[in-house]
C-alpha cells in the first residue's frame, strides 16, 4: 500500500488498524526520499537511528502517543544530537550537534520518527532555497521550479508526499512562502509560542518554528505537541497551552477578517487575485464577514526587516569562526586571517550580503538612522495591529505576490527584487502575530498560497478558519502528479 | 609648571556566584581547562542565555550599600568583537541601563576621608583566557572563565594620585569582601581594575587627554603603574609633545607601561539590545529580601567588637578592616575566652606573617581552631609567650596543630618549683662571680640568671616562677 501523500491521520489510522508496520511505514518512507532523491529535499538522512526507534515501537506495541510512528522531516537548522545539522552551509558542512532542539525533542518524544534533515536557504536567509550550500531543491509541481524558501526541503518533501509533515521556521515567511509555492499548509505561530533553544538562529527576535503539512488539522497536531514554555529559552512565552484540535471544527459565522487597504492586489497577477476573490467569497458564504482595515505603516515592514533582521544576524553569525566547531580554512597565518579565510570559504553570498549590511546597520554613526529607527518602526506596525484587532478576529492576504519561478530567473541582478517575495509575511514576524498560509488555487498549474493573520496567541482562530477552508474546498487535496520526477 | 593628576577607575569585580551569569556551568577557580564548559559556554549553534538572579541580587547588594538608584528592570546589550576567547563574537553587557547608577564610596587619604563618587555599575558575562605559551605554534582556548558574571563598576574621575586611587581599590575590597559579593581575590583576577590617567596644569578645567591601563591585579601594582604613567605623561608634556589616547598595559618585570592599541583603531562594538534576553525583573519582594538579608559591614562590626569583646577601637578597627581576618576572629573568639590576648596575637604576629607573604587570612595554613588553641596554651601556662612564638612560626609552615607541636617537640612548659629550683641552684652555683657581682648590687645582673634558667630549660621554664624562685635564692 502506497504511504506517499498520505495525511498523519490517515497514517496514525494504517499504522493502528495494523496494515502497516512503524518499521515498514519508516523503510517505505526511505524508499519514496531514494526514488525522489532529485527533488533534493534533504541534506542528511537518519536511516539507522529511524528504523531502530521504529522497531522499538514495534516492539512496544504502543501507538498512544499522539505521533506514534509518523514519520517526520526536520529543517536542518534544529539541532539534532549526533546527527549532521548544516544550516545547508559549508560553514557547518561537518557540525554534528551534541544536544536536540526543544521543538525536535518534543515531537520525538510524542513519538515521532526523524526520517532526515531538510534543505533549506543557507542559514534560512532566501526565499528560494537557491542559496543552500547543497544545491537548490525542485518544485514537486515542476521541475527547475523553486520551492520557495527559506524552509524549501521541507515543503517540498511534504509536497511529495514523502514525509506528512516536516518542522520550519519563519523569520520572514520562511514557512508560509514555500507552503504556498508548493501548495501546502503552514503555519508560523505567535513568537515565544514554540522554544528557539536549538534553532540556529538567523534573526533571534524574528524567528519562530513551526509546522508543514498537508492540512490546518495536521498543523495543529504537531503544533499541539512543539508548543510550550520552555525555561531554556527566556523569550518562550510562559501561557497555558490548549488543545488546538478541540476548537478546529467550530462554525466561523460571525468572524470579522479584516482586507489591508494598503495592499495593493490590482498590481498582481490576475490569476492571483481571482483566487483571492473566490476565498473571499467561501468565507462569506460560511458566514464570514470581510472588513476594510488600515495599517498606515505596513509598507514600511520590508524596509524595516531588512534593517533589523540582518543586524540581528551579524552578530548571531559571529560564532562561526572556525574556532570551537564547524569549517576552518587551512593554511591560516594568524587570528585575524584565521577568521577572514574561514568565514569568507565558509559563507555563500548572500549570508555574506546580510551580514555587512547588518554591520552597517549598527555601526557608530548608522545605528540611530537604521537600527534604531527600524525598531521604531516595528513598534508603530505593532500597534497598527493592535488596533485592527480591535474591530477584526484575523487577517486575509495571499501569501506571496506571485507563484514559484523558475531557478535563477529572480534576485540574480538585484537581490532587493526576491526580498519583495516576502512582502505579505515579514509584517506578522515584526509584530510576533500567528499567520498561516494554505493553498486556495493554482496559476498556470502552480499553487497559491492564502495567508491568514491571527491576533496574539490566537493561533487556535486561524486554525480553525483554515480547517473550515479546508473542509469546504479541496485544493489541499490536490497533488502534483510527479512526473518530472 | 605645577601639574596635576586626574585618575577614574573602572573596578572589575568577579561576583561569586556558584554558577555563571547566563549557564548552570561552575565558576569554581582552578579546575582543569574547559572543564567549567556546558553548551552555553561555548557559543555552540542554536543555545540561549538563561539568567543566573543571584548575580543580579549581588550586584544590587553592592548598590545598595553605596547609596546608589537601582534599576530593577535590567536590559542587556550585546558588545560585537572578534577573539579567539570569546565564544559568541559578543559579550553580553549593559549599555544604556546598568543595573547600579551613581552611589559613593568612602576612601582613606593623607587628608582624611574623601567621599568618591560612582558613575555606574552594570553587569556582564567575563571572557574565556588564551593561552599563547604552552603549545608550540599554537594557541590555546580555555573557556572556563567564560560567561563568568562581572561587576564593572565606573568611577567618576576624582582621585587625584596613585595613593588615592590604592585607597579606594582597597575601600572597594573591603565593601565587595563584606557584602559577600566576591571572594575580592586579585592574584585570581576576581578584583582588578583598568585606570585612566590624565595631567593638566593645575587649576585648568579642562581635562587632559586620557590613557588606560588595563587589567591591573594588585595594589602594589596599581600604585606603581599610575606613578609610572603619571611621569611620562608629564614628560611628554613639558618635552612640549602630546599624550596620545591609547590603551597600555602594565609590565610589572619592567615596571613601565607601554601601548596595547590605539583608540583610533579600537573596535566599533556595534552595541545593540540582545534579542535573546527579556528584560530581568527584580521584585519589589526580591528587593527587600535582600535589604532584610543585608550582612554586617566592617563600621558596625568594628563597633560591636569593642562592645562585645572589649577591645580598643584601634584593636578593633584593624581586625574589622578586612572580612577574611573578621571572619577568622568571630570563629577563633568562640574557641578562647581570652579576647585581648587573640586579638594582639592577630594584629601583631599573625598579621605581620600574613603580610611578609603578602597573602589573606584564609589563604594561610591557619585555622581558626588551632590560633585559638595557641592562646590557649599560653593563657593557661602551658606554654610561654615566646614558646609561643615559635610554636605558631611551626603552625604557620606547615598547618599542625599547637597541641601536636607542642607534644611532639617536648616544648610543655616547667611550671613544677621543685624542676626549676635545682635549675636555679645549679646556675648559681656555677655562676659564683655574677652572684657576688649581683649580691653587691649591681641589679641588672637579674636579667642574665633568668637568661641562664631560660637556655637550660631551652625557654620552657615558666618566668614567673623563675622569677619568684630567684628573688627568694638570691637574697
Amino acid at each position: 500500500m502506497s504511504i506517499q501523500f498520505k495525511s498523519i491521520t490517515e497514517l496514525k489510522e494504517m499504522l493502528d488498524n495494523k496494515s502497516i508496520s512503524s518499521e515498514e511505514l519508516t523503510k517505505e518512507t526511505f524508499k519514496l526520499a531514494e526514488d525522489l532523491k532529485e527533488l533534493n529535499c534533504f541534506v542528511t538522512m537518519n536511516q539507522d537511528a529511524a528504523i531502530k526507534k521504529a522497531q522499538e515501537i514495534d516492539q512496544a506495541n504502543d501507538l498512544s502517543s499522539a505521533l506514534s510512528g509518523i514519520p517526520l522531516a526536520q529543517k536542518d537548522l534544529f539541532c539534532t544530537e549526533g546527527l549532521r545539522t548544516t544550516c545547508s552551509s559549508k560553514i557547518l558542512s561537518n557540525f554534528v550537534p551534541p544536544y536536540t532542539a526543544t521543538a525536535v525533542e518534543k515531537l520525538e518524544h510524542a513519538g515521532s520518527i526523524t526520517i532526515g534533515k531538510t534543505n533549506m536557504d543557507e542559514f534560512a536567509m532566501g526565499s528560494s532555497n537557491e542559496t543552500s550550500y547543497f544545491g537548490n531543491v525542485h518544485n514537486p509541481w515542476k521541475r527547475g521550479y523553486v520551492p520557495g524558501g527559506s524552509s524549501g526541503g521541507s515543503a517540498a518533501a511534504v509536497a511529495a508526499g514523502i514525509v506528512p509533515a516536516a518542522t520550519g521556521t519563519d523569520t520572514g515567511g520562511s514557512i508560509r512562502q514555500p507552503a504556498a509555492h508548493c501548495g501546502i499548509t503552514g503555519i508560523k505561530p505567535t513568537y515565544g509560542r514554540v522554544s528557539r533553544w536549538g534553532m540556529i538562529a538567523f534573526a533571534s527576535s524574528l524567528d519562530q518554528a513551526g509546522p508543514l503539512a498537508r492540512s490546518a488539522e495536521d498543523c495543529a497536531i504537531l503544533l499541539n505537541e512543539m508548543s510550550g514554555h520552555d525555561s531554556k529559552d527566556t523569550t518562550s512565552l510562559d501561557v497555558e497551552t490548549t488543545d488546538l484540535l478541540q476548537s478546529i471544527n467550530q462554525p466561523i459565522k460571525g468572524l470579522k477578517i479584516g482586507i489591508v487597504k494598503e495592499f495593493n492586489l490590482s498590481d498582481l497577477d490576475s490569476k492571483v487575485q481571482n483566487c483571492f476573490e473566490d476565498s473571499k467569497k467561501l468565507y462569506e458564504k460560511l458566514g464570514a464577514e470581510f472588513v476594510e482595515i488600515s495599517l498606515p505603516n505596513i509598507s514600511a515592514s520590508v524596509p524595516a526587516y531588512y534593517s533589523i533582521a540582518p543586524a540581528e544576524c551579524s552578530s548571531n553569525l559571529s560564532r562561526f569562526d572556525g574556532v570551537r566547531f564547524g569549517h576552518r580554512a587551512e593554511n591560516t597565518g594568524d587570528l585575524n586571517d584565521l577568521y577572514i579565510k574561514s568565514r569568507s570559504e565558509g559563507f555563500g553570498d548572500e549570508v555574506k550580503r546580510r551580514i555587512l549590511i547588518g554591520t552597517y546597520a549598527l555601526s557608530a554613526g548608522y545605528y540611530d538612522a537604521y537600527y534604531k529607527k527600524a525598531q521604531q518602526v516595528r513598534r508603530l506596525i505593532k500597534n497598527d495591529f493592535e488596533l485592527a484587532f480591535e474591530s477584526i478576529d484575523l487577517l486575509m492576504t495571499p501569501t506571496s505576490p506571485g507563484t514559484a519561478f523558475a531557478f535563477g530567473s529572480k534576485g540574480a541582478q538585484n537581490p532587493v527584487e526576491l526580498y519583495l517575495e516576502d512582502l505579505f509575511t515579514i509584517s506578522s514576524n515584526l509584530a510576533g502575530l500567528p499567520a498561516i498560509s494554505i493553498p486556495h488555487g493554482q496559476v498556470n498549474a502552480l499553487p497559491v498560497g492564502l495567508q491568514l493573520i491571527g491576533n496574539f496567541l490566537k493561533e487556535d482562530q486561524i486554525l480553525n478558519a483554515a480547517h473550515i477552508f479546508q473542509q469546504n474546498s479541496e485544493f489541499h487535496l490536490d497533488k502534483p502528479s510527479m512526473g518530472d520526477f | 609648571m605645577t601639574w596635576e593628576t586626574v585618575i577614574g577607575l573602572e573596578t572589575h569585580v568577579q561576583l561569586s556566584t556558584k554558577t555563571k551569569l547566563f549557564s548552570r556551568a561552575s565558576t569554581k577557580f582552578g579546575n582543569s581547562p574547559n572543564t567549567n564548559v556546558n553548551l552555553i559556554d561555548c557559543g555552540l549553534p542554536g543555545v540561549l542565555p538563561s539568567v543566573n538572579k543571584e548575580a543580579f541580587y549581588k550586584a544590587i547588594r553592592f548598590g545598595m550599600a553605596v547609596g546608589a538608584q537601582i534599576n530593577q528592570t535590567s536590559i542587556f546589550d550585546r558588545k560585537n568583537y572578534f577573539y579567539a576567547d570569546l565564544p559568541k563574537g559578543y559579550q553580553i553587557t549593559q549599555m544604556d541601563l546598568p543595573i547600579v547608577l551613581g552611589g559613593t564610596i568612602e576612601i582613606e587619604t593623607d587628608d582624611g576621608i574623601k567621599t568618591v563618587n560612582i558613575t555606574r555599575a552594570h553587569l556582564e558575562e567575563d571572557a574565556g583566557k588564551s593561552i599563547h605559551d604552552q603549545f608550540d605554534g599554537y594557541s590555546a582556548i580555555d573557556l572556563n572563565r567564560a560567561g563568568t558574571p562581572l561587576l564593572e563598576i565606573v568611577s567618576e574621575p576624582e582621585l587625584s594620585n596613585a595613593k588615592e586611587a590604592v585607597s579606594y581599590m582597597k575601600a572597594m575590597h573591603q565593601l565587595v569582601t563584606y557584602l559577600d559579593v566576591s571572594d575580592g581575590n586579585m592574584s585570581q583576577g576576581s578584583l582588578r581594575c583598568d585606570a585612566n590617567v590624565s595631567i593638566r596644569k593645575k587649576g585648568d578645567p579642562k581635562l587632559g587627554t586620557r590613557t588606560e591601563i588595563k587589567n591591573i591585579n594588585s595594589f602594589k601594582f596599581i600604585e606603581k603603574a599610575i606613578n609610572f604613567e603619571i611621569k611620562r605623561q608629564i614628560k611628554q608634556l613639558e618635552n612640549g609633545e602630546t599624550v596620545t589616547q591609547e590603551t597600555r598595559l602594565y609590565d610589572s618585570v619592567k615596571d613601565e607601561t607601554r601601548p596595547m592599541r590605539s583608540k583610533e583603531f579600537a573596535n566599533d562594538y556595534r552595541y545593540f539590545p540582545e534579542p535573546d534576553l527579556l528584560p530581568v525583573v527584580i521584585s519589589d519582594k526580591e528587593m527587600q529580601a535582600i535589604k532584610d538579608n543585608f550582612p554586617e559591614l566592617a563600621k558596625e562590626k568594628e563597633e560591636r567588637y569593642a562592645k562585645e569583646f572589649e577591645l580598643s577601637e584601634y584593636d578593633a578597627q584593624i581586625l574589622a578592616s578586612s572580612k577574611s581576618m573578621a571572619d577568622f576572629f568571630e570563629k577563633s573568639s568562640q574557641e578562647t575566652k581570652n579576647y585581648s590576648l587573640l586579638s594582639n596575637w592577630m594584629i601583631g604576629e599573625i598579621s605581620a606573617f600574613l603580610n611578609k607573604d603578602a597573602i589573606e587570612i584564609n589563604q594561610s595554613k591557619l585555622t581558626p581552631v588551632n590560633v585559638a588553641m595557641l592562646i590557649n596554651r599560653i593563657d593557661d601556662q602551658t606554654i610561654s609567650g615566646k614558646i609561643g612564638k615559635s610554636i605558631f612560626e611551626e603552625m604557620y609552615t606547615s598547618g599542625a596543630s599547637p597541641d601536636e607541636i607542642i607534644e611532639s617537640q617536648g616544648l610543655k612548659q616547667i611550671s613544677d618549683d621543685g624542676a626549676i629550683e635545682e635549675i636555679i641552684d645549679t646556675v648559681i652555683k656555677e655562676n659564683p662571680g655574677q652572684v657576688e657581682a649581683y649580691l653587691g648590687g649591681k641589679e641588672k645582673l637579674f636579667g642574665f640568671f633568668v637568661g641562664q634558667v631560660m637556655k637550660l630549660t631551652e625557654g620552657k621554664a615558666n618566668p614567673q616562677s623563675v622569677n619568684t624562685i630567684l628573688k627568694k635564692k638570691l637574697k
